[in-house]
This record gives structure tokens, C-alpha cells and sequence, in this order.
């Protein structure tokens, strides 16, 4: 059963591809599969079930369960043979190849036919939304052009998906409290209790809605903007018989118990009633029919929820029926349409004398749908009426399915009234038409099996049987055509009668005559739900997210006082912990901590007021270089060496980029409040900062775990403590790290290079070189070139290369590593690109820099996984021995190769930002790409 | 233990406070300042939070008697000085296309918000293009 449902999705993709230009041959091509899905359902019918089950999660209990029972045989053979007709009728129908629907209606009969099958309410679940997704496309897509088109597929999918995670609530509750999810075994054993029936309760709301029973019918009118075949298959025989098919499904589990029937039954007859008034007034003659579908739902959805015997067998056979004649009736509709150009029938005269085989093929559905015998319609509605017919309560449900079947005759005697009644408009095309036969054709198929069932339906009962039977001990009640006369045949024919008089009294008008008093419509019930979910989304969007940048920061500020800062204050307050220890605070450890301390707060606070971008840049700097003083004093030498480099690096990309800026900021154009708010929130949180610090570290209880990292230092044989931690101990925490400056610099060369294509090459030759220190010298990015700085940067830049290479490779027992050596090699890179510009940088770097990025990465990552190759975990750093003559032993570890790729890494990031930052942003041609690709 | 030195505390808290000052300015390159100024500040915090200053974590190195300072801090606070630098490239590269696309260096409302809040006028107007007759047959028949 998998393989049937996986044959029609591969059939979706396969027929429309292969056959897309005949449409004829796709189309009848398409029909084969469901043709096929019906006759494999009959010939298994009669035999015990089929199952198949495929163990997708076992840990989650989830399976693929699939099962052919009686039921799913009867939706199979709806589905496939409904499906099969509406296919051919469908390459006859559209003008030219409609490949994406075409396709789709086939996904469409293959989820259909997983929903029917699936023995599991997760799987259920799935088919069923797989349903809507097509049923949306195949709304839209044949006039996605139109809104009205766009805004009926829409609707189709909001309700039923919105209807749809409810009865997927259901489902939870149900499966939950059951212990199963399997459906034949929640139906072997139904769950009780309280949360198995609000399950039911919510799992009937998701098939309401399916079902199109009112309230919830809005979007089954409207999505009579579909093509013809769609609206005949989705929205007649396959898809709104999802949500009564489930009702069906679980009515044996359910019915017994709570709200069940009281809820099938009063949405039944509701529907069953609204329905049929509301066609009554209809002229577009699809709309007619679809609330004619409304009010036939309605009457499946009382039968198939009762859950007796009687009632099944009357449901089963009535989906049957229902299939078999309002989808001639849509695929009629369709025909006229065709040959007139309208389905208005206002409009149309004398159709039924043009197209007489139509015409006899449409009265005999409509004689299926109002209950005339020998049709199938009549055989179902006797055993309708005969369902109820005990008295007591049941009576007034008989009266309202009369009351229904005689609103079914008077609009049935419109439907034909407007379609096919008046006579021909002789002068319109001169008499009679010849039939479009492949459109006719399939019309009369599905009449004509309406009539032989209704005459001989002893392969009806055999189909249905099987289910009705399981639902209660056989009282000798069957489907057959005559049953003698009783109360059924009386009812039968009270309503007919009734209804003729209904539709002599109000029906017989085009246009239906203006109303009076109109009840709230579902359409208009449906556009105030979305346009108050919409109202509301604006409404808290408007407030919380006004998209000011300061405002989200203050108040992410603001939340920092207002949690753990309060919480501090509050605990200061009571005393708690720190006072003990007050005494060890000391003003300094070094007096020279007292300086760079003036400096580097100094610095912050002219930087604060500075009006200028360059000297905010260098107070900056001079923050920088203090807090480098502070590091070395309190004994952090590779912090310092870092963050020295780091400073002058950042300078020189600051100075950059702000040679494309104005030199003075813009004016501020806070107000007084503002700046006032700002400069509070940004003191209390200094001060939050310092109280939390010295609390912290005043609180500390616990022996700090630094000192043992030395320990295990000095195990693996390294003595920089701070580099063995980040190459060796906390390794991964750094490859994390790198990873982020490689996004990072990932990140800058997006934004500078983003823009148009660079000229073709020639702009950037520059000029030829001048000067004998420079391999290539071009127009330096600062000022007029220097002759003292090109001869420092020839003559500095290999010994500072080499120098960082000693950073790296002392790394490991001395002040160094592979972060402080990239920066100073890429330092080497800055001191040529200064005098030389950008020519002379593209002649002296290695590589690209992405490939250094990238490599270094790699490299890390190899590093680390090299490891593994010797059995140990990754990042397990491995220590060689090479014994070379003349040097002696050389002791080489990957943590040292890992450090290289720190290395690489770095240099690549600050080449990366001289030739993006720097070498791009040279004028003129500003978005130059010689470094990358 | 011996808690951190009040001057280093109180460079900490100008850092921060500057730092988030600037922050909430509208220049970006205020912005990038200020972001540096708070990376250094919480540098300075990590590694001020594993105690007092002591000789360097060099392992036989010269000592001149003092404790050996907390090396796991300022692991920390070194790949911190790093990714602050690639932030800041980024961020600058942000200024700089700011500047590019804008002409200047400020970050503006976000105009996706901002038409949001202009959303409601808007919703009106499609509101009535959507009362036109769109197509024959689209008057809903009422219930009798």
C-alpha cells in the first residue's frame, strides 16, 4: 500500500513531465492510477483486511501503518473511479495542457487514497494536510492573476489547516489517553475518560470543518473559482468526504459516549437545512451545487456519526450515491460553461435542447440527488429514513432529514430549471450544437452508474456491508430498491411533493429574488476572523517593535538594572555575604596601575565627548594601549602583546574607513529627556557593573581552577600556561572561536564587495613602479607616498614576518601563539600596503585571503581530527619525535599545527580587511575585486 | 583571596558606562567606539575577577617571589580581544556600506517597522479596492 501511494506521488511528477504537450494523453494517462487504486480496492473487498506497516521512529512509536478494511474499500472506490472519470473528463476540458494541475489532482488522489488507508491518526494527519496543501494549489493555480481566485484558495487553506492543528490536538488527546495511535486498535479498545473525549470533540471540530458543515462552510462556495474538474473531485467527491470519512472512521469508537452524536447531529441537520435554503437563492449554478454539497455533507455527517448499523449502511451508501451523481452534476455545469461561456443561469436559455444527451445525463443525477427511483440516491435515502424511523427523539431528526430531502428536490428541480429548461435561442448559433462527447461522456459515465446501482445495488450492499456490519447485530435490513410500502416510501414521496412546492414558491425565479433579511454569512464571519488576527498582529508590532535601534538598547539596559541589578541592591541592602571580606579591598596592587588607570579612563571620557570621528579614533587608541599597560601589570603578557597589536590594527581599519566619512560627527539631535535617560541608564550600569565585580570577587568561596591548568600544563610539556589552554587544554573552544572570525571576516567582504561588478580590468593597473623599495608601488591609500616609509616597510617587513613566526612556534613555553602571531604578521602586510596601496599589497601577500581564511580553518580542524588517527578523541593532541642529523631531537605536537591554523586564520582576517576595507575602498574605482574572487 | 584592586573596579565601570553611552548613539561609528570601549571593559573585568595582579603564568619563568596570576582568565579574555577585532571589522564594513547606500553613517529606524506603524492607513485603502465587484457572481446570497 506504501508503493501504491508512492506510485502516485512518482506519477504527480512523471505524466506531466512526459506527456505535457498532448493534452489528451496526459490527461487520460493521469486517469490510470486511480483507475487502478479503485479496481485493486474491489477486487481485495470481501476479504479479511490488508496491512502494511513500515517502522519509521520505533523509539517514538511512530510507524507507517496502512490497512484496507470495508470503509476504506468504499473511499477507494469514490476516490480512484470518481477520480479516474474527472481526469478524462479533464483532458477534454482545458484548453491547453494544464501540467501543474494535472499533476497535482493526481498528488491529490494519492494523499487522498494514504488518508483512507492510514492506520495511524499521525499518518492520518499528515495525508490529510497533504490534501489541503494540493486542494489550495488547485484553487489558485489555474487563475492566480484573479484576487478572488487567490483570496478562495487562501480561505480553502486558513480553515482547514486552522481546523486541521485542532483535530491534530485531537489526535494528541485521543492517542494519549489511549496508550495508541493505531486507529484499529483505539477502535478495538476505545479510550474513556475526560481527555478522550475533548480529544473527540476537537478531532469532530477539525472534520466539520473539512466537511464544510456550517458554520465552517465559507471557503467551499468560494473555491468555486476552481477549474470544473477540480471543483467536481475536491470539492463533490473526494476531498469534503475527508472529514465525514473520519467521522465514519471513528463514529464505532466515539459514538456511545458524550457528545459525540449530539454534536454530528446538530451540525448534520444544520447544515443539511442552511444548505439547502441557501442554494435555493443561488443563480451561478457551481455556487448552487456547492451549497447543495453543504446540505448533502450535512445529511453524511448525521448518518455516517450515529453509529448505528442502519444509519452506516444508509451513510456508506449515500457517499457512494453522492459521488455518483454531484459530480455529473459539477462536470455538467463544466460542459455548459464550455459551450456557453456562462454558468449563470439567469443567463442561460434553451441549453437542455442544444445538448440533449447532456441535459438526460443531468436530469438523471439530479434524480439520483432528489431520491426518484431505481436511483442510488433513492436506495440511500429509504435507508435513511428508515435509520431514524423509531420514535422518540429520532423523530425529530426524521423530520428535519424530510425537511432536508424536500429542499434537495426544490433545488434540484432549479439546478435543472436553470441549466437545461428555457427554450433555444434560435438566433443565437442556429439550433442545435453537436455534444463535445469527450466533455459528455464522462458525465453520462458516472449518471448511468448512479442509475444501474440504484436498479440492481446488491454490489453496493456487498461494498458497504462489511462496515455497517460491525456496527451492530444484523436486523435484516438491507439496500435494495423496494422494500414494500411503509413509512419510508410515504416519507419519500411527502417529500418529493414538498419540495415540488417549495420550488413553485420561491425557486422557480431568475435571479432569485432579493432578500429581505439576511443571516450572518460564513464569508463574512470568515474576512472579520482574518482581519482581526491581522488587526492584532499590527496592533502588538506597532508597540513593541517600533525599530528604533537606542530604544531596543535601553531597554535591553534597562532590563539589566531592573532584574540582577535589583536583585543586587536588594541583597546589599540585607548585608547578605560581602561585608566580611570589605577589608581586604585595597586602592592598588601597583602604583602604576594608578596612571594607565587615569589614562585609559581619561581617554573613554574624551572619547565620549569628542565631536570628530579621527580623534575619537585615537582617544580609542589611547584606551586601547592603557588597558594594555593594565594587562601587563597585572601580569598577562600575551593579553598585552595582543591587544597591542590589536589596537594598532583596528586604528589603521578605522582610519581606513573613515576616509570614505565626513569628518565631523552629525549633530546630535536627541533632546534634553533623552540625553538625559541615556546618560542615567549608561551610569547606573558602570555602577551596576563595578557593584556586581566586587561582589563577585569578594564572594568568591571556592579555590579559583586556574592554578590546575598549570599543572596539566606542565604535563603536556608546555610552560605558557594561557597557550597551552587555548592549543591544547580548551581547544575546542577556540576552533569555535576562529570559526567565528572566519564568518566574520566572511561577513566584510560581503558588505564592502556587495555592488555592482568592477570595471574589466586596466583601472587597475596603476602606475608603473617609481621607486626602487617596492616591488610594486601604486598610489598609497593615505597620503603622498614616503620614501622613509617605503624603505622601513621593505626592510622591516621580513623580519617582522619572521618574528611572528617565532611568536608562534615559542608559543608554547614563552610569551606567544598563534593569535599575536597573525596579528604581527599581518602587521607586516599593513607596513606595506601603507606606503604602496594596493598594487604593492596584491604583489606581497601569499595568497588570497580567502584561501588563508579557509586554509587556516581547515588546518585546525585537521589538526584536531588528527587525533582521532591516533585512537584518541578529537583535538587529543599527538607529540612527534624526529630525530634529524646534525639538529638532534625534534619534538614537534599537533596542538603546534593547530596553532598554525590559528595563525593562518588571523592573517587571513587581516589581509581580508586591507584589501576589502583598505585596497576596495580606494578611490576611484571604489568596488575594485583583485583579491577575490 | 584578596579581592580586586577599587582603581581597576572604577575603570571597569567608566568603560562600561562610556561605552554603552556611546552605544546608544546614532552614529555608527559612535556605535563601533562604543562597542570597543565595552569589549575592553569587559576584558579588563574577566580578568580582574580572577584576582590580584601576579607574575606572569610562564611556567619557570621569573617569579621575583610573587603568586603566579589565574591563567584561565586571560585564556579567555585573549580569544575575547580577537573576535572583538573581527566584530569591529564587521561592524565597520556595516558603516561603511551605511555610507554607501545612505550617504551617511546613522542608523536609521528600521523603515519595515516604521511602515508597519503606517500600516493601519494603508490597510484601509486595500480594504476599499477589495469592496469593488471583482468579478460577476460574487454577491453572497443570503439565508432565508
Amino acid at each position: 500500500m506504501l508503493t501504491l501511494v508512492l506510485a502516485h506521488a512518482v506519477a504527480a511528477v512523471a505524466v506531466p513531465w512526459a506527456l505535457g504537450r498532448h493534452r489528451r494523453a496526459m490527461g487520460c494517462a493521469a486517469a490510470v492510477l486511480p483507475a487502478a487504486t479503485a479496481a485493486w480496492a474491489v477486487s481485495r473487498a470481501g476479504g479479511g483486511d490488508v496491512t502494511s506497516s513500515l517502522e519509521w521512529a520505533p523509539d517514538l512509536g511512530l510507524a507507517v501503518d496502512f490497512r484496507l478494511d470495508a470503509l476504506a474499500v468504499v473511499m477507494l472506490v469514490l476516490v480512484g473511479g470518481v477520480g479516474a472519470v474527472v481526469l478524462c473528463y479533464s483532458a477534454w476540458y482545458f484548453e491547453r495542457p494544464e501540467r501543474l494541475l494535472t499533476g497535482t489532482l493526481i498528488a491529490f488522489a494519492g494523499a487522498m487514497t494514504g488518508l483512507v488507508l492510514a492506520d495511524n491518526l499521525l499518518v492520518l494527519y499528515v495525508f490529510w494536510e497533504l490534501t489541503t496543501v494540493s486542494s489550495f494549489i488547485l484553487i489558485g493555480a489555474a487563475r492566480p492573476d484573479r484576487a478572488a481566485d487567490r483570496r478562495a484558495a487562501v480561505e480553502a487553506l486558513l480553515t482547514t489547516t486552522a481546523f486541521g492543528l485542532v483535530m491534530l490536538a485531537g489526535f494528541v488527546l485521543v492517542g494519549q489517553s489511549a496508550g495508541t495511535y493505531r486507529i484499529s486498535a483505539l477502535l478495538a479498545d476505545p479510550p474513556g475518560g475526560g481527555a478522550a473525549r475533548a480529544g473527540a470533540v476537537l478531532v469532530l471540530l477539525g472534520a466539520f470543518a473539512k466537511s464544510a458543515q456550517v458554520p465552517l462552510h465559507g471557503w467551499l462556495p468560494a473555491a468555486m473559482v476552481a477549474p470544473t474538474p477540480v471543483s467536481a473531485y475536491l470539492h463533490a467527491a473526494a476531498m469534503v468526504k475527508a472529514g465525514v470519512y473520519l467521522v465514519a472512521r471513528l463514529a464505532p469508537a466515539f459514538a456511545g459516549d458524550g457528545v459525540w452524536r449530539p454534536m454530528t447531529v446538530a451540525a448534520g441537520l444544520v447544515s443539511l437545512l442552511v444548505g439547502g435554503v441557501i442554494a435555493l437563492r443561488q443563480d451561478d449554478l457551481k455556487r448552487l451545487l456547492a451549497y447543495g454539497t453543504v446540505s448533502q455533507l450535512g445529511l453524511l455527517m448525521l448518518l455516517l456519526g450515529d453509529g448505528t448499523r442502519t444509519a452506516a449502511l444508509a451513510g456508506a451508501a449515500l457517499l457512494l450515491a453522492h459521488g455518483l451523481f454531484k459530480a455529473p452534476l459539477f462536470l455538467a455545469v463544466g460542459v455548459v460553461e464550455h459551450e456557453t461561456g456562462t454558468r449563470r443561469a439567469d443567463r442561460l436559455s434553451g441549453t437542455g435542447r442544444r445538448l440533449p444527451v447532456l441535459a438526460a445525463a443531468g436530469t438523471a443525477a439530479v434524480a439520483s440527488m432528489v431520491g426518484l427511483p431505481p436511483f442510488l440516491g433513492f436506495v440511500a435515502k429509504e435507508a435513511a429514513v428508515k435509520a431514524f424511523a423509531h420514535g422518540g427523539l429520532d423523530a425529530a431528526v426524521l423530520a428535519g432529514v424530510v425537511a432536508g430531502s424536500a429542499l434537495t428536490v426544490a433545488y434540484g428541480l432549479r439546478f435543472l430549471h436553470g441549466a437545461f429548461g428555457g427554450a433555444a435561442d434560435e438566433a443565437a448559433d442556429g439550433g442545435r450544437a453537436s455534444e463535445p462527447w469527450g466533455l459528455v461522456v464522462p458525465v453520462a459515465v458516472l449518471a448511468a452508474a448512479g442509475f444501474a446501482l440504484g436498479a440492481y445495488p446488491a454490489p453496493v450492499q456487498s461494498l458497504v456491508g462489511p462496515y455497517a456490519a460491525a456496527l451492530g447485530p444484523d436486523t435484516g435490513f438491507d439496500l435494495t430498491l423496494w422494500h414494500g410500502f411503509g413509512l419510508p416510501i410515504a416519507l419519500s414521496l411527502v417529500a418529493l411533493a414538498a419540495g415540488a412546492a417549495v420550488y413553485g414558491a420561491v425557486g422557480r425565479t431568475f435571479p432569485a429574488r432579493a432578500v429581505r433579511w439576511r443571516v450572518p454569512d460564513a464569508q463574512r464571519a470568515y474576512d472579520g476572523a482574518v482581519e482581526s488576527v491581522l488587526a492584532g498582529a499590527h496592533a502588538v508590532t506597532r508597540r513593541v517593535q517600533i525599530g528604533s535601534l537606542p530604544v531596543y538598547l535601553g531597554v535591553i539596559g534597562g532590563m539589566v538594572l531592573l532584574l540582577p541589578g535589583t536583585a543586587l541592591v536588594m541583597a546589599l541592602a540585607r548585608g547578605d555575604g560581602t561585608a566580611a571580606s570589605a577589608g581586604e579591598l585595597r586602592g592598588w596592587d601597583e602604583p602604576a596601575q594608578l596612571v594607565l588607570s587615569l589614562v585609559v579612563a581619561g581617554c573613554a571620557l574624551a572619547a565620549l565627548r569628542s565631536r570628530r570621528r579621527l580623534s575619537s579614533a585615537l582617544l580609542l587608541a589611547g584606551v586601547g594601549y592603557g588597558t594594555g599597560g593594565l594587562f601587563v601589570v597585572q601580569g598577562a603578557p600575551d593579553l598585552a602583546l595582543t591587544l597591542l597589536v590589536v589596537e594598532t590594527l583596528s586604528l589603521i581599519m578605522l582610519v581606513l574607513v573613515l576616509r570614505r566619512l565626513p569628518d565631523r560627527f552629525p549633530p546630535r539631535r536627541r533632546g534634553v529627556p533623552g540625553r538625559i535617560a541615556t546618560a542615567a541608564t549608561s551610569l547606573a550600569l558602570g555602577g551596576f557593573v563595578a557593584a556586581f565585580l566586587l561582589v563577585a570577587a569578594l564572594s568568591r568561596t571556592t579555590s579559583p581552577v586556574g592554578p590546575r591548568y598549570a599543572r596539566l600544563a606542565a604535563e603536556e610539556g608546555g610552560k605558557n600556561v594561557v597557550n597551552v589552554i587555548l592549543d591544547d587544554l580548551r581547544a575546542l573552544d577556540t576552533l569555535g572561536e576562529i570559526a567565528v572570525l572566519a564568518v566574520a571576516a566572511i561577513g566584510v567582504v560581503g558588505l564592502v564587495m556587495a555592488g555592482p561588478p568592477p570595471p574589466p580590468d586596466g583601472a587597475a593597473a596603476g602606475s608603473p613602479a617609481k621607486e626602487r623599495w617596492l616591488a610594486a608601488p601604486g598610489r598609497p591609500p593615505l597620503a603622498g607616498s614616503s620614501v622613509v616609509l617605503e624603505a622601513t616597510a621593505r626592510l622591516l617587513g621580513p623580519t617582522i614576518l619572521l618574528f611572528s613566526i617565532y611568536l608562534l612556534v615559542a608559543g608554547h613555553g614563552r610569551p606567544g601563539g598563534g593569535f599575536v602571531g597573525g596579528l604581527v604578521a599581518g602587521m607586516a602586510f599593513v607596513l606595506r600596503y601603507l606606503p604602496g596601496g594596493r598594487r604593492e599589497l596584491a604583489t606581497a601577500l601569499p595568497g588570497r585571503p580567502s584561501v588563508l581564511v579557509g586554509g587556516g580553518l581547515a588546518l585546525a580542524v585537521a589538526a584536531g581530527a588528527s587525533g582521532w588517527a591516533s585512537g584518541g578523541a578529537f583535538l587529543h593532541p599527538e607529540t612527534l619525535r624526529v630525530s634529524a642529523p646534525w639538529i638532534g631531537d625534534v619534538k614537534a605536537s599537533t596542538s603546534l599545527l593547530f596553532d598554525l591554523g590559528v595563525y593562518l586564520l588571523v592573517l587571513g582576517l587581516v589581509a581580508t580587511i586591507l584589501t576589502t576595507l583598505g585596497a576596495a575602498l580606494e578611490e576611484p574605482d571604489a568596488a575594485g575585486t583583485e583579491e577575490w574572487p | 583571596m584578596s579581592g580586586p584592586a577599587l582603581v581597576l573596579v572604577a575603570v571597569v565601570a567608566v568603560l562600561f558606562a562610556a561605552g554603552f553611552e556611546l552605544l546608544m548613539q546614532r552614529s555608527l561609528i559612535r556605535v563601533v567606539v562604543g562597542f570597543m570601549l565595552l569589549g575592553h571593559g569587559a576584558n579588563l573585568l574577566l580578568l580582574i575577577a580572577g584576582g590580584a595582579a601576579g607574575a606572569p603564568p610562564l611556567l619557570g619563568g621569573p617569579h621575583r617571589g610573587r603568586r603566579m596570576a589565574d591563567p584561565l582568565p586571560q585564556a579567555m579574555a585573549l580569544t575575547a580581544i580577537v573576535i572583538t577585532f573581527g566584530v569591529t571589522a564587521f561592524l565597520l564594513a556595516l558603516a561603511y556600506r551605511s555610507q554607501l547606500l545612505l550617504g551617511e553613517d546613522e542608523v536609521q529606524d528600521d523603515i519595515e517597522d516604521r511602515r508597519v506603524r503606517a500600516e493601519r492607513r494603508r490597510r484601509d485603502e486595500l480594504r476599499a479596492e477589495d469592496a469593488d465587484p471583482v468579478e460577476e457572481g460574487e454577491a453572497e446570497g443570503g439565508g432565508g
